[in-house]
């Protein structure tokens, strides 16, 4: 404890990560590992544990074809499980996305089945979102109704407007040619490369921008053979995910959207004051307010973003499948949305999330499903692997944060 | 200006329905000085600087800053002229890193609505360093990882950077143990070497001692009695705390001549 009191030697304050090499920082990720600050290595872990499982007893599970439907199938969830991430980083929850998403795909399509231009839909059906959001948001928030309570009251409604839209119809069919490619939309391969080879230098531009710029305010910076490595790593995994899909039938267009959704909203949540509240209101409401944040705008406007997000998953969904009927939204999608979130490893908690959560989790979720499907189990035993999967993720985690709140890192 | 009080309460009044909770206290705080601000509890000494930060704006009495004469009715007022309060339970996100908290509502931006990480790195190493708070590992960890002392010196560094001039420590040793208090305590006086006024809010007399400049005592919600620091004992300021001669008591007359 004598360190607590040494004298004062201006710019003996540094930031992490501390200069120096490689070995450096490895070390300093391996005693955080310890410390139990994991990050995203148990679910690496587990994904790696799922590929092995199920290529083993079906060698169609790694296969190209399998790893492009894999991707189709997980759009949807991904996109609405990015929504449920900022609302769980309020340390809130939004039990109606499920049906939020089967509202805006119905509405979408009853618009085209009227013959109404895709993009007139589209804005329609998120606007209708935005509003559904706005009013829960402003319901818990103004009137301090918890949200658990709220949105249930939102799952059920939602779930009859669905029903009374569809009407007697029972299946509304998509045969709007734009609405149909979202999902069903395969890049030639040379457009899947220079996809991958965008993404991969915006990362290094962005990487390299930054250092520099931090170099320059003389603050220390990482070093750059782990820029290098980060960067390569990224090109490794993206060209790598091209080529394999390019195998099949190619990048399906909606991996690139997803792509651009997550990338997007992760710029909200790290790089701007509205995101850098939201982690502040999750993490102590009193304080954000004390600090003369609008914690009420915030919590409107989570709800609203995770609205919109729904419906957004919700017309990949409907994309998907050419058409909207009535037990759209239903079933386990809102339960796999919230899961795909918190097995990536949003806390249920507030203030601990990434939005690249709902990608990951998204992935166990889809992975899971999509290798008992080829096994030929039954939906009874998808959910238990399922819920199985999420229960050790929440105990993964439950167990990080005893360790981290014992060295207090909580 | 050492001599003029950059805040100044005259004949401040407070009370909450039936009850007065501050009853005409004459109040000062110099540039340079850390005026200790003590009393038991229920003394006045909580609605006191809340009047100061405009939570409890006061009754009665007037408030004056630099010399002039201003009005706190908001929190807003307060910290547009420049008065920080640093409360108990000390407002920090554990969530967010050093910086974060420390910019937290007034985050800096450069193009794009990007929020400027290096410029507020850069600021929030400048002003721990010239508080001299070194033993912080890094600047971008969170604060649930902090001791109590460090976490007292972020959110008291929190409040400096905003140039202010008054800055307010309700109890901030209160939950410290001895090498962290000596920390805070460091930290306080070098606030007051900063050139900026400071009060202390505090049970721990020996604390008081230690660092203040001067004593202002509050008992049933009015002044009992002012020492220079120096020039009094800790018997002298129990005794004020305890049984100081208070002018009148709404309500309990006979206290008064007790």
């Amino acid at each position: 404890m004598t360190d607590l009191v040494q004298q004062p030697s201006a710019g003996d304050v540094t930031s992490e990560p501390a200069r120096g090499g490689m070995a450096d920082h490895f070390r300093d990720y391996v005693r955080r590992v310890r410390l139990g600050d994991l990050g995203s290595l148990p679910i690496i872990v587990g994904l790696v544990f799922i590929a092995v499982i199920f290529q083993s007893q079906n060698s169609a599970f790694l296969s190209s074809r399998n790893f492009v439907n894999l991707v189709v199938q997980m759009a949807g969830l991904t996109t609405i499980a990015i929504g449920v991430v900022f609302v769980l980083l309020l340390g809130e929850i939004d039990l109606s996305v499920g049906y939020v998403s089967a509202t805006a795909s119905v509405i979408l399509a009853r618009l085209l089945l009227n013959d109404w231009p895709w993009y007139v839909a589209v804005a329609v059906g998120v606007c209708v979102a935005l509003v559904i959001g706005l009013v829960q948001g402003l319901i818990i928030s103004k009137a301090g109704v918890p949200s658990f309570v709220v949105t249930l009251a939102g799952f059920l409604v939602w779930n009859g407007v669905v029903l009374i839209i569809i009407g007697g119809l029972g299946t509304v069919v998509i045969q709007d040619r734009t609405i149909v490619g979202v999902a069903n939309t395969f890049l030639p391969a040379a457009v899947g490369y220079a996809v991958a080879a965008v993404l991969v230098a915006g990362y290094a531009a962005v990487l390299v921008l930054r250092t520099r710029s931090r170099a320059r305010d003389g603050l220390p910076t990482a070093p750059m053979s782990l820029l290098g490595l980060r960067i390569a790593g990224l090109a490794v995994l993206g060209l790598g995910a091209v080529y394999a899909a390019n195998l099949s039938r190619g990048v399906p267009l909606v991996g690139v959207l997803v792509m651009l959704l997550l990338v997007g909203w992760s710029f909200v949540a790290n790089r701007t004051r509205f995101g850098r509240h939201v982690y502040a209101v999750g993490g102590n409401a009193e304080a954000a307010r004390r600090a003369g944040i609008n914690v009420d705008r915030i919590r409107v406007a989570v709800f609203m973003i995770s609205s919109t997000m729904a419906a957004l998953g919700g017309i990949v969904l409907a994309s998907r499948l050419r058409s909207v009927d009535t037990a759209a939204g239903g079933g386990n999608l809102l339960l796999n949305s919230i899961a795909a979130a918190v097995i990536g490893g949003t806390s249920l908690f507030g203030g601990r999330g990434k939005v690249s959560n709902a990608l990951l989790g998204a992935l166990v979720i889809a992975s899971v499903d999509n290798g008992m499907g080829l096994l030929g189990l039954s939906s009874g035993a998808k959910f238990v692997v399922t819920g199985l999967v999420l229960l050790a993720a929440v105990v993964v985690d439950s167990f990080s944060r005893r360790g981290r709140s014992q060295r207090g890192m909580a | 200006m050492a001599d003029s009080p950059i805040l100044e309460l005259r004949g401040v009044s407070k009370s909450f329905g039936a009850v007065q909770a501050l009853t005409r206290v004459d109040f000062a705080v110099r540039a340079g000085e850390v005026m200790a601000l003590v009393g038991d509890n229920g003394a006045g000494k909580s609605t006191l600087i809340k009047c100061i930060g405009g939570i409890h704006p006061a009754d009665g009495g007037e408030v004056r800053f630099e010399d002039r004469t201003v009005t706190i009715s908001s929190p807003k007022d307060s910290s547009a002229l420049g008065i920080e309060i640093v409360y108990q339970d000390l407002a920090l996100c554990d969530n967010l890193d050093i910086v974060q908290n420390m910019f937290l509502g007034r985050e800096r931006l450069s193009s794009f609505a990007r929020l400027d990480e290096t410029a507020m790195e850069r600021a929030a190493m400048q002003t721990l360093a010239s508080l001299s708070v070194t033993t912080v590992r890094s600047v971008r960890q969170t604060v649930a990882g902090l001791s109590g002392g460090q976490r007292q010196s972020v959110a008291v560094a929190k409040a400096v950077m905003w140039n202010s001039t008054v800055v307010i420590l309700d109890e901030p040793t209160a939950a410290l143990g001895v090498a962290q208090t000596r920390q805070v305590l460091d930290l306080v006086q070098r606030l007051g070497e900063k050139g900026l006024g400071v009060v202390l809010i505090s049970h721990n007399l020996h604390d008081v001692f230690e660092v203040a400049d001067r004593i202002c005592v509050l008992r049933l919600g009015q002044k009992v009695a002012e020492f220079d620091a120096a020039a009094t004992n800790q018997q002298e300021v129990v005794e004020a705390i305890t049984a100081g001669k208070v002018e009148q008591v709404p309500g309990m007359a006979t206290e008064a001549t007790a």
